[in-house]
């Protein structure tokens, strides 16, 4: 008896302040994302942060897949795409017809369309986990993606459809010709759309998903069938994949085949899973990084797609749980107050691991360079790739820094297994 | 007179070639604790595996409370009252013990796929579950990731989720297998406590138990009921002694 007495006060939680920090943070994104584009106002920013909230709203659509429902989808994009060319003919039909609809509800139609395909495809695809799920969602990713080239009628052949955004009807005297007017459109839609897919994750069938997840077997043992789960969980998939769609039919005033297609759908599983698929935010934070990369490596690197590689074996091997994994293995020792034990050792270990970093960027781009001969620009200094002292830079730093690396990152460990040690007898499991 | 809540009908399992189950006649009583017992590899389990629909007879039929159920999905011959647990612990690893016991009671209360309700402001739902979390003495652990609990614990969690639904017929398979003489103890008490006014059918070995939970035992060898009837009967049973209680009772 007293065990439990003395145990409880620790695990049960203090409601209020929970919901405080719980409301904290929605309110403080929120915050951000109105005053970002005040504070960053360049073009290029603005333009970002745009590309960036479409990311989120399609990283959390295909979460409640992968993270939610444990469905690995290789055809993500199809509904995506979908609610583009859906966004797209809605807007034309709109300006066409003279019908009273403005630009902000445009979103809601790209949502209908990849709703529509969820409905129709979904009950078939969804009868099985596992491979077999992931291995239809390749062939109707394909399926798809080379039907849009075909049926011109629809999705316009090689160029697409084009649509004007600025020819609807105004909102608020919004003609949302400029940019910054999108992108507050844009971040309208993103809360709004993950508010919706957070309380979704809340409801009876939200936690039956992470049931079905867990264990489908079980799942029908306590009343349920999975196949209806998975069911319903891709069709709210399909909507959210297609309202991201929407929006990015909004931003490029276009919507084509590559909308659909296997690079768009490999970028959201790449962005969902860095993120971290076990915590609501983790593919938040992973399209923003993956948005981040792909525009700034874009411009410095003809073998961007290599980074990207690499990155995604990195966090396979070493952090499964992504970014938001690794930020949350934090949270007992920040609880427990041992969080500061350990960062001397993580100081100590940033250096090699950088000297490391570069090495591999140095061999990456020695090899890409050579016949073209463009000199290497690595944090401001100038490297030949044809010169044998940018061969020995890069060796040396490639077996220092892997040596030296190794072994600071041990005695991250030794210091993380004492500090976890000490949380845990403080009673802060996770 | 009302139907048994379980009639079993000369039901045949075949697993390829291989008769595993045969001509299989089992009947329980509404409100009655019945045992099943067996050597290993008897089947049992594979008994449980067709009652409660998660394999369909090669021949034979199941009913419940009179009704049909072989050839039913799980999720549909669970609706309707039956619910098992699994000898091999079956729970949902990556959620809280909360979350476990919560979910096994979400289409009981008749929430079942709502994507409209805030299932932590569901009251009936709470309540419910802190019961049985409170029954199974499991309330100070219910934050904890059921993955991470101990074997013990891991069985009572696997006995709450199944008699969360408030099923009626409640079916247990080796609740206590690995457990120590108190943990054993423990759950025995427990299981009679939860399914009091309930119809249990449950598969034990230790001997002590099922002598002390049953009305009635019914004994499985080779795939055939050899013999059923009140502890008493069973225990001056010629051909239970022969085949089963005469290599472990000794
Ligand atoms: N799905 C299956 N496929 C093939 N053989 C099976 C299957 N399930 C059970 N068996 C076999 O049926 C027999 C009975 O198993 P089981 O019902 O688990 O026995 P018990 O629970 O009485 O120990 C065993 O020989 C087992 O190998
Ligand atoms: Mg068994």
């Amino acid at each position: 008896m007293t065990t439990t007495t003395t145990s409880t006060p620790k695990l049960a939680t203090d409601p209020a302040g929970d919901n405080l920090r719980f409301y904290g943070v929605w309110l403080a994104g929120i915050l951000a994302l109105v005053v970002l584009p005040l504070v960053f106002s360049s073009g290029g920013s603005v333009t970002s942060f745009s590309l960036i909230g479409i990311a989120i709203v399609f990283a959390l659509s295909y979460n409640i897949l992968l993270g939610q429902t444990g469905l690995l989808s290789f055809g993500h994009a199809v509904h995506y795409g979908l609610g583009g060319f859906a966004a797209c003919h809605m807007m034309n039909a709109v300006v066409s017809h003279g019908w009273p609809i403005p630009l902000p509800f445009i979103p809601l139609f790209g949502g209908l369309g990849g709703l529509v395909f969820a409905v129709i495809i979904g009950w078939v695809m969804t009868k099985r986990a596992g491979t077999v799920f992931a291995m239809i969602s390749l062939g109707i990713g394909e399926l798809v993606a080379s039907s849009s080239l075909i049926l011109r009628s629809v999705f316009g052949g090689e160029a697409g459809i084009t649509t004007d955004r600025t020819a609807l009807p105004k909102m608020f005297g919004w003609s949302f010709g400029p940019q910054i007017q999108v992108y507050y459109l844009i971040a309208f839609w993103l809360v709004l759309s993950a508010i919706a897919m957070y309380a979704l994750t809340r409801t009876p069938l939200g936690r039956i998903s992470n049931a079905v997840r867990d264990n489908p077997e079980r799942v029908q043992f306590i009343g349920y069938d999975p196949h209806v789960v998975r069911y319903i969980a891709f069709c709210f998939a399909g909507f959210f994949a297609g309202v991201a769609g929407g929006l990015a039919a909004i931003n490029f005033e276009i919507a084509n085949s590559a909308y659909l297609g296997a690079i768009q759908s490999g970028l959201v599983l790449f962005s969902t899973f860095i993120g971290g698929t076990a915590y609501f935010f983790g593919p938040i934070l992973g399209a923003i990084l993956v948005t981040y990369l792909q525009l700034g490596l874009t411009s410095v690197t003809s073998v961007w797609q290599l980074y990207f590689g690499i990155i995604f074996i990195g966090i396979v091997m070493f952090s499964p749980g992504g970014i938001a994994g690794l930020v949350m293995m934090h949270r007992p020792l920040v609880r427990a107050g041992t969080l500061g034990t350990v960062i001397p050792a993580y100081l100590v270990a940033i250096v090699p691991t950088l000297a490391l970093a570069c090495g591999v960027i140095l061999s990456i781009e020695i090899v890409a360079r050579f016949s073209g001969g463009e000199p290497i620009n690595l944090f401001g200094i100038g490297f030949k790739p044809q010169s044998p002292v940018t061969w020995i830079t890069a060796a040396v730093l490639l077996v220092v820094g892997g040596f030296v690396a190794r072994l600071s990152w041990l005695r991250v460990a030794d210091a993380w297994d004492r500090a976890a040690t000490v949380a845990r007898d403080r009673g802060y499991l996770a | 007179m009302t139907a048994a809540a379980i009639e079993v009908r000369a039901v045949d399992k075949r697993f390829g070639n291989v008769g595993i189950i045969r001509d299989l006649n089992l009947s329980v009583a509404k409100g009655e604790r019945h045992a099943i017992i067996g050597p290993n590899g008897a089947g049992k389990s594979t008994t449980f595996n067709l009652i409660s629909g998660h394999i369909e007879p090669t021949a034979g039929e199941v009913r419940l409370n009179g009704d049909v159920i072989s050839g039913l999905r799980p999720f549909e011959i669970n609706r309707r009252g039956l619910s098992r647990s699994f000898q091999v612990t079956n729970v949902f690893a990556r959620m809280s013990v909360w979350e476990n016991v919560r979910c096994a009671v979400l289409w009981a209360t008749g929430h079942r796929y709502a994507f409209w309700k805030n299932v932590d402001s569901l009251p009936e739902v709470r309540e419910r579950t802190a019961k049985i979390l409170d029954d199974i003495h499991l309330m100070h652990r219910r934050d904890v990731p059921a993955g991470l609990l101990t074997y013990a614990e891991q069985r009572e969690l696997e006995i709450g989720i199944t008699i969360a639904s408030g099923a009626t017929v409640v079916m247990l398979d080796e609740p206590t297998a690995g457990m120590s003489h108190a943990e054993t103890d423990r759950a025995v008490a427990l299981i009679r406590r939860l399914t009091e006014g309930k119809t249990l059918v449950i598969v034990e070995h230790d001997m002590s138990v099922v002598f002390g939970l049953a009305d009635r035992i019914s004994v499985l060898v080779y795939g055939h009921i050899i013999a059923s009837g009140t502890p008493e009967e069973i225990r001056r049973d010629p051909k239970v002694k022969e085949a089963y209680l005469g290599e472990e009772a000794h």
